[in-house]
């Protein structure tokens, strides 16, 4: 069967380096909506190390709760990059992508709206062409399983960090409270 | 709850190692705004006129505009106030990049310094915890070096900092504050900071800023950016390039420099070489700035790409911003690439990108006319090029006669005396300008430099072409959307602007109002944060008298029209001015240098001064009178003015003669 993938062609040579992704991102994720800005709450970031011209604009993708073993340097054009620089996992190595305060990780839902949007929020905000989005249809096998919505995915990751019991007791006591 | 702004300053006194923090009065913010507009209250009410910028009683200021950090498309400024070394009246620098945006998600406004230190420290300020840190291993380091050593100590990558380099921590009089690809220059304000001991300010935030009316702020803030767009892809026709587009200007992105190589003076503001501009010259500059830069890059949330990550060979990169592209160059004689090499460096020793290039061509200048020797200048070189190196180095360590280049062109001429004061030809109250010596008087232009506040022209002009156009047809498509003017009177200035008719056109009234309107656009930036190159400095911003109550409104709760807006933009036009005369600015220092314009028109010049003073409420030495101080609430001014015999008791006539 023919699905319609979402995908969001990054092109880091044009990035400038302005957050304005981050910006409009947290700002469209904030209850209610538009009521605040904070680069911190985004899902996406913009890494960035001028003095090295670097600049990669990174998705928020799975929470993980292990970092990486061992860690591989890219160099591309001249430049080094760490591994971590492209890597979308929401992980205990760093802060990106975990909420500042509840620490909950973080996750591109493709700005999901109720009508839907003509394009995600941060490709709408990157007028120098950065982000571009793309509608394609593909050949799938089977319907994909629905995703875990985000309280699941959440919750996942504080039953991963504390173990069941005591993320049950937590919510059993705030629910008395 | 607080909209926009956080409701907190930081105060820090460095002779006592306090920190405290300061919830601030929301009437201020009604009055005032924020940035440019508090900063120059608390400086009215704490900084008596008599105390001297290198005392610990100055205070300095760093402060995000009142929209910094919100959804508004380049609202990212930080305004530092202070009181300057070089003209010992009251300065203030504007600085982009990325810092106010993070001062706010920290949970403040501004960080106001007082006192001295007695050793070099730097500031940390990671939300709410905030540590005054020993900084004596960062003693000499480069500006952007610092900043890399600090987030390397804090071990937060997205730490962002401001710092000062050598010539900060000497006091030099026009050493800048720097941070990335922004930086505060003028003034001197970077000579403060170090004066205070304070060699960098780190601060990283992760808390929310909020807004008051958010679907309607972000659909005015979406329009803002669906402007942007439309102008980026409609540059204005018939002007130069550089005038066309947005942006601080976008000089890094551009080539044709044929507007700026033409119109501003070369050497010490001396000669114009309106046929410099050719082919070749061209060609050559573009392979020397597409081999160096390697990126063009904004700042805070702004799609405009005004600065450049440029490679050097001796600092490896450096991040370049719009302004500093040609005035080495031009200063020097010389090309692009000498240009390119020595702002880099500048940008590490911490100074002003256009003060500088001056002081050295002036130093250039006095040893030509043997009025600076080998004595002064042991081993100078041959060339100009090196010529300026060497001068840069010895300013910014303030050895031998760095020492006495490091107080600005006026007070070194004066320290140096044997006829060097005939070579300060460009500064107007103590302060170095845009080097641009013109043919014939124009009076918009003159009004400006005579009686900016800023003392700067850059920060005062913008929004009207710099020439007319040619056809009536080119002038009607000009106004046919020109929606940012004041009102619709202002098209006619477009419309009837026929060639050769300087000085006489416009008429001083239509003058007053060009001059008053430009002005108040940089007011209301200056204290909400916004970008002059997306609101008041290029021809057809997005932001604008008509769009901006609503913005700052939906943004802060404030209840705000446009009469609101203009009052509040007049109330700080008038305190800062109350300010630089309390500490003794007069009428006579308002005028432009003497060979500013080859034909010069004495008695309309004074007339215009005298009508813009009285258009704008003021006597006729340029003191705000008594009645204007009132309607603008300022009241508190008129009382000192009086005592101290600023402004005199209005003379009332005595009742008994009264009879008719
Ligand atoms: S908005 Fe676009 S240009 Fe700006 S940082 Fe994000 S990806 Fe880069
Ligand atoms: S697609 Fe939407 S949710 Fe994902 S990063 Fe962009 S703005 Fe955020
Ligand atoms: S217009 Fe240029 S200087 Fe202004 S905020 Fe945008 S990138 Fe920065």
């Amino acid at each position: 069967m023919k699905k319609v993938k979402k995908l969001i062609k990054i092109d880091v040579d044009k990035c400038n380096g302005c957050r304005a992704c981050e910006a409009i991102c947290s700002a469209f994720h904030a209850e209610p909506k538009y009521s605040s800005s904070n680069p911190d709450r985004s899902r996406i970031r913009v890494v960035h190390d001028p003095l090295r011209d670097i600049f990669v604009p990174v998705y928020a993708g799975e929470y993980t709760d292990s970092e990486c073993n061992g860690k591989n340097v890219y160099t591309v054009d001249g430049k080094t990059y760490d591994e971590c620089d492209f890597c979308r996992a929401s992980c205990p190595s760093r802060k990106l992508f975990r909420d500042p305060d509840s620490n909950l990780p973080l996750k591109c839902d493709m700005c999901e709206d109720e009508p839907p949007l003509k394009e995600p929020k941060c490709v709408e905000w990157c007028i120098n062409d950065a982000l571009i989005y793309e509608e394609v249809e593909e050949e799938v096998e089977e319907e994909e399983p629905t995703r875990p919505l985000e309280i699941e995915v959440g919750l996942e990751a504080l039953v991963k960090q504390h173990g069941v019991k005591v993320v049950m007791d937590t919510l059993s006591r705030l629910g008395k409270s | 709850m607080r909209y926009a702004e956080t409701g907190v300053n930081l105060e820090i006194d460095l002779s006592r190692g306090s920190i405290e923090r300061e919830g601030t009065d929301p009437r201020l913010t009604a009055l005032h705004l924020g940035g440019l507009g508090t900063n120059t209250k608390m400086l009215w009410d704490r900084v008596p006129s008599e105390v001297e910028p290198f005392s610990p009683e100055n205070l300095l200021i760093f402060s995000a505009g009142l929209l910094a950090g919100t959804l508004a498309p380049g609202a990212n400024r930080m305004i530092v106030s202070t009181f300057s070394p070089q003209t010992l009246l009251s300065a203030y620098s504007v600085m982009g990049g990325f810092w106010a945006p993070e001062l706010k998600h920290a949970g403040y406004d501004k960080v106001v310094i007082r006192g001295k230190s007695p050793k070099l420290v730097y500031l940390w300020i990671n939300n709410d915890k905030v540590e005054i840190r020993d900084a004596s291993h960062l003693r000499g380091k480069g500006a952007l070096e610092t900043a890399e050593i600090i987030r390397r100590e804090v071990k937060d990558k997205e730490a962002q900092v401001l710092a000062i380099g050598l010539a900060g921590e000497n006091k030099v009089h026009y050493a800048s504050i720097e941070h990335g690809r922004s930086s505060a220059s003028r003034g001197g304000i970077g000579g403060i900071m170090g004066d205070k001991g304070i060699k960098a300010i780190a601060v990283r935030g992760t808390k929310d800023i909020n807004v008051a009316r958010p679907a309607e702020f972000n659909e005015l803030c979406n329009d803002i950016l669906k402007y942007i767009q439309f102008r980026n892809d409609n540059p204005i026709k018939n002007v130069p390039p550089i005038l066309a587009g947005l942006g601080s200007p976008q000089e890094m992105k551009l080539h044709d420099e044929a507007w700026h190589t033409s119109s501003f003076a070369w050497g010490n503001a001396r000669i114009r070489r309106s046929d410099y501009w050719t082919k070749e010259i061209e060609a050559k500059w573009k392979v020397v700035q597409d081999n160096k830069v390697e990126r063009l890059i904004s700042c805070y949330n702004c799609p405009m790409k005004c600065g450049a990550v440029v490679e050097h060979e001796k600092l490896g990169r450096y991040l370049m911003k719009c302004y500093s592209k040609l005035t080495y160059t031009m200063a020097a004689d010389s090309d692009l690439a000498f240009g390119l090499n020595i702002a880099g460096l500048g940008q590490e020793y911490g100074v002003d990108g256009y003060t500088t290039p001056q002081v050295l061509a002036f130093g250039v200048e006095l040893y030509e006319a043997g009025i600076l020797t080998d004595q002064d200048l042991p081993g100078f070189p041959a060339t100009t090029e090196e010529r300026f190196f060497y001068l840069l180095e010895k300013i910014v360590r303030r050895e031998g006669i760095g020492d006495v280049l490091a107080n600005g062109v006026y007070w070194a001429a004066r320290q140096i005396g044997r006829g060097a004061e005939a070579y300060d030809h460009n500064t107007i109250k103590k302060h170095e300008q845009i080097p641009i010596k013109l043919g014939i008087m124009n009076p918009i232009y003159y009004l400006m430099w005579a009686t900016g506040e800023k003392i700067n022209i850059t920060q005062i002009e913008g929004q009207i072409p710099q020439a007319p156009f040619a056809t009536k047809e080119d002038k009607e498509e000009f106004v046919r959307d020109w929606i940012q003017v004041p009102n619709d009177k202002f098209k006619d200035f477009v419309l009837n602007w026929e060639p050769r008719t300087l000085p006489h056109y416009p008429s001083i009234e239509a003058t007053c109002e060009i001059v008053d309107w430009q002005e108040m656009m940089h007011y209301i930036d200056d204290s909400v944060g916004t970008c002059a190159g997306l609101s008041s400095f290029p021809i057809k911003p997005p932001y604008h008298i008509h769009n901006f109550p609503r913005i700052i409104s939906a943004a802060t709760g404030m209840d705000l029209d446009e009469e609101g807006l203009k009052k509040i933009a007049r109330r700080n036009r008038n305190l800062l001015r109350c300010l630089n005369i309390r500490r003794g600015m007069k009428k006579a220092d308002e005028k432009p240098p003497e060979d500013h314009w080859k034909r010069r028109f004495p008695e309309l010049e004074s007339k215009l001064l005298d009508e813009y003073y009285k258009f704008k409420g003021w006597n006729n030495e340029g003191v705000p009178t008594k009645e204007t101080l009132h309607e603008l609430g300022l009241d508190y001014v008129a009382e000192e003015f009086e005592l101290k015999g600023i402004l005199k008791e209005e003379e009332r006539v005595p009742e008994t003669q009264g009879v008719r």
